[in-house]
């Protein structure tokens, strides 16, 4: 708990043994992630792979702040969550940014492109337009004047997740925890959002912890691969070593039910 | 199965099909020029990315098309050689589930909320075959058939896996004794190892019974080990089509390489991820 250690040799992100359970009806109780504990370095991309219900999603919940765990502990940038106040949590906790699954869901439909991302750049007040031309540029919507007076309905589903990968980026994430980020999109779409988010990690320095069913996206993306099932990590690893030669009977039942292109 | 004679017309063909969309503020193109065949006890796909067509073109297999707004405007549909292109809901009602069934992508929304399983799958059966001598057997035989335990006939969907509600579904479609079965992304919703099971179930039903499929999939990897041979579309028509190793192998379409090289999801020598450019791309 020693405050802020020099960044290069402590990791960016330290989930400690963490476990969560949930309470099902009166009597039941769900055990959603049991004494999990994974590490996320400064400019690294790890992957959490699993399947539904093994608890990934759960996973990275708590690690974002927005669940709290049973037991063990987050700590970020050196500081563990427990410990903040308030003020504090909310101040570190723009450091690491969400990205989901369904933009649609995530974006206020009420809002144009230009007061969504005003909206996100609340840290820096007085923040002009030039700004939200910008953060839409560095996410490639260009001509970046042509998108902010639109509305997310009126943009594709690919121009959305952009949009919300800009909200994001606004706060000068350090981690940035995508759920899914893809699972909505077409192939083509896919291949594009991915070279995106390897831009921004190059431009910016910035980690990925990258929730996923998609193995084939994990090994591509990430340097390290974690797999969840039921609640607990059986592997984790060098994404090629994990998926070529895995070592749990799990990962191997997952990477050989993956339809494989000839 | 292999019963047919070489003149016996196909199960499903159609011929130059044109479907438009209709609304107030105009009309859209959805299919254009749309030519595909499928014979007895073959299994093939139709890929595409969304809003390719290609969901339209299993809606309007059935003539599920969304009246009055989605309508055939050129083109044939024939259905064992006869034309169905301008039958009425009464007549479709008469082919639906014989010869052509269908299962979609979401069980769910297909599968009745408040009516136990095991009904339902009844109700499949003895529409077809009124005459039945004893319709639980049947339903029990087609609970074993698609694998699912017997007691799961007191079940509502609700309680079951999505896994499990395909396979449901898959026993509704069955108790028609379909010759064709068109699966619309069937397994898209489902975990990779649910997948596989159901995959798998399904080979061993086409082999069992000699049904056809025609598997509606933007999933290049399942395509490639599911489906004989493969029309690929592309904003409404067939750009290529074939036997589904030379396609993916050897294909002679922009689109198609595209599509085979983003499917693979790996990276170039660059560390890039491939893409799709130039006028085939979709605009993120």
């Amino acid at each position: 708990m020693t405050p802020a250690p020099s960044p290069t040799t402590q990791p960016l992100l330290v989930l400690d043994r963490i476990s969560k359970t949930f309470r099902i009806g009166r009597k039941s109780v769900l055990t959603a992630v049991r004494a999990v504990s994974l590490t996320v370095h400064a400019g690294e991309i790890v992957a959490l792979v699993g399947e539904s219900g093994s608890g990934k999603s759960t996973l990275g919940r708590i690690a974002l702040g927005l669940l709290a765990p049973d037991e063990g502990s987050v700590a970020f940038d050196g500081r563990q969550l427990a410990s903040l106040s308030p003020d504090e949590f909310r101040e570190l906790r723009t450091g690491m940014q969400p990205i989901f699954q369904d933009p649609t869901a995530s974006l206020n439909p009420r809002r144009t492109v230009r007061e969504l991302l005003k909206q996100a750049l609340w840290k820096t007040p007085g923040s002009n337009e030039s700004r939200c031309i910008g953060l839409l540029e560095d996410v490639g919507l260009r001509p970046a004047a042509q998108y902010l007076d639109r509305y997310s309905h009126e943009l594709s589903g690919g121009q959305r997740q952009r949009v919300s990968i800009a909200r994001s980026l606004a706060m000068q994430p350090k981690l940035i925890i995508a759920d899914e980020p893809l699972s909505g999109a077409d192939v083509s779409i896919r291949g594009q959002v991915l070279n995106l988010l390897l831009d921004i990690q190059r431009s910016r320095n910035v980690s990925y912890l990258m929730i996923t069913h998609d193995i084939s996206i994990a090994r591509a993306f990430a340097d390290r691969v974690a797999v969840m099932m039921q609640g607990e990590l059986v592997e984790i690893g060098r994404s090629e070593q994990v998926l070529r030669t895995p070592n749990h009977p799990y990962t191997k039942r997952l990477v050989a039910a993956v339809p494989a292109l000839g | 199965m292999a019963a047919t004679h070489d003149a016996a017309p196909p199960l499903l063909q159609t011929e130059q099909l044109r479907i438009d969309y209709h609304q107030r503020g105009g009309s859209v193109t959805a299919v254009q020029d749309l030519s595909i065949v499928v014979r007895e006890g073959e299994s093939v796909a139709l890929v595409g990315e969304s809003g390719s067509g290609k969901s339209t073109v299993a809606r309007a297999m059935l003539g599920l098309l969304p009246p009055r707004i989605g309508r055939i405007e050129a083109g044939r549909i024939l259905i064992e050689g006869k034309d169905v292109t301008a039958f009425s809901q009464p007549q479709w009602e008469q082919l639906r589930g014989h010869p052509i069934a269908m299962v979609f992508q979401d069980p769910l929304s297909f599968l009745n909320p408040v009516m136990r399983v095991g009904r339902q799958i009844a109700e499949s059966v003895q529409r077809h075959d009124p005459d039945v001598p004893d319709a639980a057997a049947r339903v029990a035989q087609l609970l074993e058939l698609v694998r699912l335990p017997a007691s799961s006939i007191r079940s509502y969907p609700h309680e079951l896996s999505g896994g499990m509600r395909q396979r449901v579904l898959l026993a509704i479609a069955l108790g028609c004794r379909p010759k064709l079965l068109i699966a619309d992304e069937p397994t898209t919703a489902l975990d990779v190892t649910t997948q596989a099971e159901i995959l798998d179930l399904l080979r061993d039903l086409r082999q069992r019974l000699g049904m056809a499929m025609l598997l509606i999939s933007h999933d290049l990897g399942v395509v490639w080990e599911e489906c004989e041979r493969v029309y690929v579309m592309f904003r409404s028509r067939i750009v290529e089509s074939g036997g589904t190793r030379e396609v993916f192998s050897n294909p002679s379409h922009a689109y198609t390489s595209g599509l085979i090289k983003a499917a693979k999801a790996a990276r170039n020598s660059e560390g890039r991820f491939e893409t799709i450019e130039g006028e085939f791309s979709t605009t993120a």
